[in-house]
């Protein structure tokens, strides 16, 4: 099973903001145990999808040099259930981008009604403390955002199509 | 007009609240970060980010945490601050009661030191310069 919790991205400005949809099916292995008799896409994961949207936005404003984490939920509110069928449109902003860390707010939509709202703080491992290690094996970040369509949506803060970071 | 004590102690309370998952009534101005509010080193990010946002400032990060000073062998020995050391701390955070910390500056007690009146001071010297 790969651990990639968002199907696609839809847009992506540099330094500012990027949307995705999760598409949830009912044959995925997470829906099984979670409540067998009512099927949903269990709520943590779409903290997951959206942290993975949001982990590649603040990413990528440092040239994906910075170790990205998730480090604090600060508020997960939802308002529905992501049933199998349903399409999960995912809305990441960046609040504020600091030194050590960076703030991000993020909605979910379903058929246009808001289906949660989140709010998460990521923080950048210090070599210090946690060594030098990358978090992905060579080419593994890039294979993934190369399935998520990044590339064909990803623009800089003027507007002009990303090119590939050498970091990646 | 520039707020009064009362009113950026509610901002700062709500901001620890929200950042650490405390009650209001834990809050107190003498209560600790660390030691009373349970406060971790990642926290602080938090806290900042909810400050800045609050009170519309920005907080560079070696205000908060004088890493630099408590690192500087000039400043620290045996694993305490020195008076120069001190000097520069009070310094660099005119805002923080450093009274307690004086009379045994040992480096590693100094993370449990800021309290929430303190933060409700440094709040009010950020908005008043």
């Amino acid at each position: 099973m790969r651990w990639l919790w968002l199907d696609r991205f839809t847009e992506f400005q540099s330094g500012s903001h990027a949307t995705g949809v999760k598409n949830v099916a009912l044959d995925e292995e997470a829906l099984d145990g979670y409540c067998p008799a009512y099927t949903f896409l269990p709520p943590t994961l779409i903290i997951e999808g959206i942290a993975q949207l949001g982990g590649v936005l603040v990413s990528e404003h440092f040239d994906f040099e910075k170790r990205v984490v998730l480090a604090k939920v600060g508020k997960a509110v939802y308002h529905a259930l992501g049933r199998p069928g349903d399409q999960l449109r995912y809305a990441v902003r960046i609040d504020s981008l600091q030194e050590n860390g960076a703030f991000c707010s993020a909605t979910s939509h379903c058929d246009g009604a808001l289906q949660a709202e989140v709010d998460l703080m990521f923080a950048f491992l210090d070599p210090s403390r946690f060594g030098e290690e990358s978090l992905f094996n060579p080419g593994d970040l890039l294979g993934m955002l190369r399935l998520m369509n990044f590339f064909e949506v990803a623009v800089d803060a003027e507007g002009r199509p990303l090119a590939i970071s050498e970091n990646l | 007009m520039a707020p009064t004590s009362d009113e950026v102690f509610q901002k700062v309370q709500e901001a620890l609240v929200d950042a650490l998952g405390v009650d209001d009534d834990e809050v107190t101005p003498e209560a600790t970060l660390v030691g009373d509010l349970g406060a971790e080193s990642i926290d602080f990010l938090d806290i900042v980010f909810k400050l800045e946002k609050a009170f519309d400032i920005q907080i560079p990060r070696e205000e908060l945490s004088p890493e630099d000073i408590l690192t500087n062998s000039q400043y620290v020995e045996d694993g305490k601050v020195t008076a120069e050391g001190l000097v520069e701390l009070k310094k660099r955070m005119p805002w923080a009661n450093l009274e307690e910390f004086e009379k045994n500056p040992r480096v590693q007690d100094f993370g449990n030191l800021l309290t929430v009146q303190d933060m409700v001071r440094y709040v009010e010297s950020k908005l008043a310069a």
